[in-house]
């Protein structure tokens, strides 16, 4: 049995401009590798906005995106500083985004709802001051 | 709705991929708001906004959008313009604005959209 294909991106939080690119990169990969337009559209949605907000939020992190037989992984990994309540983060319209990012058409508080809505599983994990980890499903 | 069709309407000027202006269209959304498209958006080709930032050209690629019209006179940059071209979308500019551009393309047979 083959090792599942495995894509790794260091996402800077440099700079705004550049976010979006690891996501970019992956639907060009599934794309190459056969998948159905609405598997690709799900996983890119549920990675941009995930890497939006690790921009935002975090500083940067790590997106490691693995390739299984029957679904797509994507574990967005940041050292930021973490979501004090994870269950009003997930409401809908509720953003910590500063208006420097909502000026940019960001931060309107759909990112984290819009993930789960794309994805078939989605588990979040966070420490204050240490950061968050976010693990995302979407089933092939 | 050819893409050429849409920027004739809206006395536009077709800035990036001119040879995928033949290509049909059959529904648009406008916002400014880039998280709302993602979170909103089904299967609308073409995107309507005031908002000039690269991430309009990702935001458009994410959701296989084939077309982003700026209103207002509002130009994209060089580089928005090369990551157009790599992502094989039409932008144009236009000086109306954008209730003037949204409404000439319904009222010219763009497809409604559907009930948010």
């Amino acid at each position: 049995m083959s090792e599942p294909l495995q894509f790794v991106f260091d996402v800077s939080g440099e700079n705004f401009t550049s976010a979006g690119e690891a996501s970019v990169t992956v639907k060009k990969n599934l794309r190459m590798l056969g998948f159905a337009p609405d598997i690709i559209r799900r996983v890119a949605i549920a990675m941009y906005e995930g890497e939006i907000n690790m921009v935002i939020h975090a500083g940067g992190g790590v997106a490691t995106v693995t390739v299984f037989p029957d679904r797509i992984e994507m574990v967005l990994d940041d050292r930021g500083p973490g979501i004090a309540d994870i269950e009003l983060a997930m409401r809908e319209g509720f953003s910590t985004a500063p208006d420097n990012i909502r000026n940019l058409g960001f931060g309107a508080g759909m990112g984290l709802p819009n993930m789960k809505r794309n994805t078939d599983s989605m588990k979040i994990e966070s420490e204050l001051g240490k950061g968050t980890k976010i693990t995302m499903t979407v089933n092939t | 709705m050819k893409i050429s069709r849409v920027a004739e309407l809206l006395g536009a000027k077709i800035r990036s991929c001119a040879d995928k202006a033949s290509s049909e269209v059959c529904s648009a959304c406008g916002s400014d708001m880039m998280s709302d498209v993602l979170a909103f958006v089904k299967d609308q080709a073409v995107l309507l906004t005031g908002l000039v930032n690269p991430q309009v050209v990702r935001t458009a690629e994410m959701m296989d959008m084939r077309c982003i019209v700026f209103v207002r006179s509002k130009l994209p940059s060089d580089e928005m313009l090369a990551l157009a071209e790599e992502s094989g979308i039409v932008v144009m500019t236009t000086p109306l604005r954008m209730f003037e551009a949204c409404g000439i393309l319904y009222s010219g047979g763009l497809g409604k959209t559907e009930n948010l």
